[in-house]
């Protein structure tokens, strides 16, 4: 065998290592399952459909929010009146928060499964964690 | 012809999942396909580095772009023409982080006189770098999908990549660097008759299909949305051998995964195997010390020799009786 032959192998082991760096993380550690967004509002009437069909919500809500957000800073539109005839006032703190009162619980759930970070918070009030109330008047 | 020959191919291989995973059948998109490609790749890649590691390459080969150590007093280049470990390690580090070969390209053209000019070309070093990095970056964001917890550093990845924040979902710029790289390298050989000339299928097939990688990534992102969140119980089943296939993940998907696939079974017998042929590189991985240090050959055939020494011994007395000079006079007892 050549000289190097060693030196290779084992660049070719660490090479490997690394690759599959994805399975021997997951095969030799107990991964936490992943947690679906809890829809606390689902019993509630009135507050039992997202403004948009769920599996829509599931994969366009950012896009909705920024036709809300343009609506409402650009055009000073506020109505947002949906397919089935329902209104919502177009607003993240108020109508999106108002029924995921919790954004830890949901948004956040699959967020951080996803390594999403909206910067909306920086200035978007989330509102506070009340367990008896639903109502969060902010901002 | 060639660049049409690759461009079929592109056509079959996404024409191909775009058939099958909308006649249904997602285990075998979602869980055969990927498995087979990540085999092939494992033991093509294997196979192949072995393979190279077997040749033997016995002496030190010196065509390098820098004075190499000789005498005090001639500067010498110690990173362009390393005599020691050292120095290869800082050869290889600029190669293979920074590219220094394409850093070097030329460029030769033809002016009035007639008169050959060569001229300094940094755009293929430019639109490589920026293509290999961002290419880096998007395999690494990719983490998100096979690891929970999610790594901290894929997080600060991505926010780095979304920077600007422009649109929603945000505008990666990694997206826009590789597509615009890609293209460039594309149309860099497309366009110039001299490079097209010497361009083969291997050539812009590997290109095409990661700009088709990418491009079904971005419309994935923005226009084909698919299930984010079940893509990612997707790849982690895959990932921990307990593959399984959540429902309603978009058709997209499956076209992306499998040209990823592809990529990834068609690497070992490609070009792209530079990943690892870079690394072997006999001119650039080992050091310049032939006036240093005597290489043998190993496998040199014993050579049966008959030295001056031994010749004279063999003659002497011969050659004193015809007077010819001798290196060492017959031993003695008195004279010495
Ligand atoms: C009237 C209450 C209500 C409002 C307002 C509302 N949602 Fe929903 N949302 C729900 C309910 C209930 C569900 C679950 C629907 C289902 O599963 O059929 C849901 C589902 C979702 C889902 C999908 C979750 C999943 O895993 O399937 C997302 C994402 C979502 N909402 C985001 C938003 C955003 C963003 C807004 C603001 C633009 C918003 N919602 C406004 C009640 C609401
Ligand atoms: C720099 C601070 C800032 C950031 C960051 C920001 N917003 Fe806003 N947003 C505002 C302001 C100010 C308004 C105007 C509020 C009004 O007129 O009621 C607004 C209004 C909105 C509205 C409509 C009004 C309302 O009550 O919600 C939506 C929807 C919205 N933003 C969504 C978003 C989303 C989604 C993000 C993150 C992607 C985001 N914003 C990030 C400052 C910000
Ligand atoms: C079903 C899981 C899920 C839920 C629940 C969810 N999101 Fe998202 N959200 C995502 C995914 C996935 C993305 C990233 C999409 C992409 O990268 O293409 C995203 C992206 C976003 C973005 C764009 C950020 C970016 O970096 O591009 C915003 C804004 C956003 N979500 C707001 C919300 C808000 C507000 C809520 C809670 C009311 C929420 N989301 C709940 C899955 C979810």
């Amino acid at each position: 065998m050549p000289r190097d032959f060693n030196r290779i192998v084992l660049g070719l082991a660490v090479f490997l290592a690394l690759v599959l760096t994805p399975v021997w993380t997951n095969l030799f550690r107990s991964v936490p399952p992943l947690q679906d967004p809890e829809i606390a509002t689902r019993n509630i009437p009135g507050k039992d459909k997202c403004v948009l069909p769920s599996v829509e919500m599931k994969v366009t809500h950012m896009n909705l929010l920024n036709q809300w957000r343009d609506s409402v800073v650009r055009n000073d539109q506020r109505d947002y009146a949906t397919a089935d005839g329902r209104h919502f006032d177009m607003s993240l703190s108020r109508t999106c928060m108002n029924c995921h009162t919790d954004k830890a619980k949901f948004c956040d759930r699959c967020h951080n499964a996803l390594a999403v970070n909206p910067y909306c918070w920086d200035c978007h009030v989330e509102p506070l964690v009340q367990p008896a109330s639903m109502g969060t008047e902010v901002r | 012809m060639k660049f049409g020959f690759s461009l079929l191919i592109l056509a079959l291989l996404i024409v191909i999942p775009a058939l099958g995973a909308s006649l249904g059948g997602a285990p075998f998109w979602g869980i055969v396909i990927p498995y087979c490609a990540l085999l092939i790749f494992l033991v093509g890649f294997t196979s192949r580095v072995l393979k190279w590691a077997k040749l033997p390459v016995p002496f030190r080969i010196p065509t390098s772009t820098g004075q190499q150590k000789s005498l005090d007093w001639i500067q010498h280049s110690p990173l362009d023409n390393p005599s020691t470990g050292l120095g290869v390690v800082g050869r290889m580090a600029l190669e293979v982080l920074l590219f220094r070969s394409l850093f070097r390209n030329t460029k030769v053209e033809l002016k009035e006189g007639p008169k050959l000019v060569y001229g300094s070309s940094k755009w293929l070093w430019a639109g490589a770098l920026a293509f290999h990095y961002a290419f880096l970056i998007i395999f690494l964001r990719h983490f998100k999908y096979f690891v929970e917890p999610t790594p901290f550093w894929v997080v600060g990845m991505q926010n780095l990549d979304s920077f600007f924040q422009v649109g929603l979902p945000m505008l990666l710029a990694t997206d826009a660097v590789i597509v615009a790289a890609i293209s460039f390298l594309l149309l860099r050989r497309l366009l110039d008759a001299r490079i097209r000339y010497i361009s083969n299928a291997s050539d812009y097939f590997p290109l095409l299909l990661i700009l088709a990688i990418a491009a079904t990534g971005i419309l994935m992102r923005y226009f084909f949305k698919v299930d984010l969140v079940g893509v990612k119980k997707l790849a982690m089943g895959l990932f921990s051998l307990k593959p399984v296939v959540p429902e309603g993940i978009g058709a997209m998907f499956y076209i992306h995964m499998f040209l990823v696939s592809s990529l990834i079974a068609y690497f070992p017998f490609s070009k792209l195997m530079h990943l690892a042929g870079v690394f072997l590189s006999p001119t650039r991985n080992l050091a310049n010390n032939n006036r240093m240090r005597r290489h043998l050959n190993p496998w040199n055939p014993q050579v049966k020799v008959h030295t001056y020494e031994e010749y004279e011994d063999e003659f002497r007395d011969v050659m004193k009786a015809a007077e010819l000079p001798l290196d060492k006079e017959k031993q003695c007892p008195k004279a010495s």
